[in-house]
């Protein structure tokens, strides 16, 4: 849901359900370092609501657009992330094997 | 001729900039990056914890802050330190705390694993109450992978595909010793239940009678399952019984996440920490040396023989620290011989798991 001022686009809020700190903290990092971002912030109006609201003020750009933008961002951070962890998980077990293996043959 | 030299001018003018002469720096001063990577750990609190993330905070230095993907995707990486069946630590270096946060978050609130739900009690004469039992039997970690069941909603029936059913029946024979009932007594019935429902007199009395589940085939004919059949975490103690106690009953398996309740939680304990990195100001010799290694506690500190006689202080494992600040309560003079600080961007993160995954 986006609360704002309907003639301004590029001020709004936005209310998202069913999300926590998780979600909210790590999008209003990406929106942080987007250039075209003046202010951004989000607040939990309840701890018991599971509702989160994400401020979003820009130079001039629809804030749903630069929103959407860095929630793209995050996705591609955490893909290169997954992608990075299961090569290094990989790397560390047959790295192993490999010691275990060495080990075997000396004796 | 004449116009032909001043639009050359122009041109050398506007392809000028201040930025190409030769000692004007490129990057961020020192010290600015040091207050934008680290954070110091003095005697009383840390400083500069902030992490500056605006895009412009450099602006005025002409340094872009900014979000580079590609930069991110260039730098970033994981070091596995450990890797065993129950737990694991590696480093995330090169990434923010908004985002290991939210990896930790998820972690433990939002991975589905398998725990038992229902429990149908036939016969309970043991001292542990019915509910204290079943919550006993909710918490036990199921070995198996979630990614194999669906999710069951309370308008679902129970089909081999989101449950999964054991069965316990213990009795404790009377002039015995007390019987202590493990997990490994829950049996799996890869057919579904053996409960009966209370069905009408009416109903055709040939046809298989109706138990709490509708399994339309047995679990043990996937082939994950064939030669591996579920069981929960072995040797965990659910009850102790005296003679003549029984235990009789039927717990039902379903998948969920931590969010709803704990015992979907796939971790113990997730934690991490930011690398810390232990720098001495100055030469630190002899006696002081020597008074430097004994007062930490994790042995962060090190000798070195320099030769003639003479000993050096060195920083042998600074990944042990613990932020004790010992070394710096020695003397008024210490904090300025040893600097205590964290990286920003390189996280140690541990995670303990139930299930090996």
């Amino acid at each position: 849901m986006e609360h704002g001022a309907f003639g301004d686009q590029s001020n709004a809020t936005f209310s998202l359900t069913e999300e926590d700190h998780t979600l909210a903290n790590a999008v209003r990092f990406t929106l942080n370092q987007d250039p075209r971002v003046t202010f951004c912030g989000y607040s939990i109006p309840h701890p018991s609501d599971a509702r989160v609201n994400i401020r979003v003020q820009t130079t001039g750009d629809p804030a749903r657009e630069v929103l959407k933008d860095s929630c793209q961002e995050l996705m591609l951070m955490c893909r290169h992330v997954r992608s990075t962890f299961a090569k290094a998980v990989d790397d560390f077990r047959t790295s192993e094997k490999v010691q275990a293996m060495k080990i075997d043959s000396k004796e | 001729m004449a116009e032909r030299e001043e639009t050359e001018k122009k041109k050398e003018a506007e392809s000028f900039s201040i930025w190409d002469l030769p000692d004007v720096p490129q990057k961020l001063p020192p010290h600015i990056e040091f207050q934008r990577t680290r954070v110091q750990c003095n005697l009383d609190a840390p400083i500069h914890t902030e992490n500056v993330m605006y895009s412009g905070a450099y602006a005025s230095m002409g340094v872009d802050n900014s979000l580079q993907l590609d930069h991110f995707c260039n730098n970033f990486r994981v070091e596995v330190i450990r890797l065993t069946k129950d737990d694991m630590e590696f480093d995330l270096i090169g990434i923010d705390a908004a985002i290991a946060n939210a990896f930790r978050r998820i972690l433990i609130a939002e991975l589905p694993t398998m725990a038992i739900e229902k429990v149908l009690i036939a016969n309970n004469t043991s001292v542990i109450q019915d509910e204290v039992l079943a919550h006993r039997l909710g918490l036990i970690p199921i070995i198996v992978d979630p990614r194999l069941f669906e999710y069951m909603s309370e308008n679902d029936t129970s089909n081999e595909k989101n449950t999964i059913v054991f069965k316990l029946h213990v009795l404790c024979e009377r002039g015995g010793p007390r019987l202590t009932v493990k997990t490994n007594e829950l049996k799996w019935l890869p057919n579904g239940s053996e409960l009966p429902l209370e069905t009408k007199p009416d109903s055709n009395p040939s046809s298989k009678p109706r138990t709490y589940t509708s399994f339309s085939s047995s679990q043990d004919l996937l082939p994950e399952f064939s030669n591996n059949p579920i069981r929960p975490m072995l040797d965990i103690t659910i009850a102790r019984l005296g003679p003549g106690q029984e235990i009789e009953l039927e717990a039902h398996a379903v998948k969920g996440i931590g969010k709803t309740h704990a015992k979907w939680s796939p971790v113990a304990t997730a934690w991490y920490r930011m690398l810390p990195e232990i720098v001495l100001l100055e030469d630190v010799e002899d006696e002081d040396a020597e008074k430097l290694v004994k007062t930490c506690p994790v042995n962060v500190f090190d000798i070195e023989d320099i030769g003639s006689g003479k000993k050096r202080a060195t920083v042998a494992q600074p990944r042990a620290c613990t932020l004790c600040r010992e070394c710096l309560r020695c003397g008024e003079e210490w904090e300025k011989r040893v600097s205590i600080r964290r990286v920003k961007d390189h996280f140690i993160c541990k995670y303990v798991m139930l299930i090996i995954n």
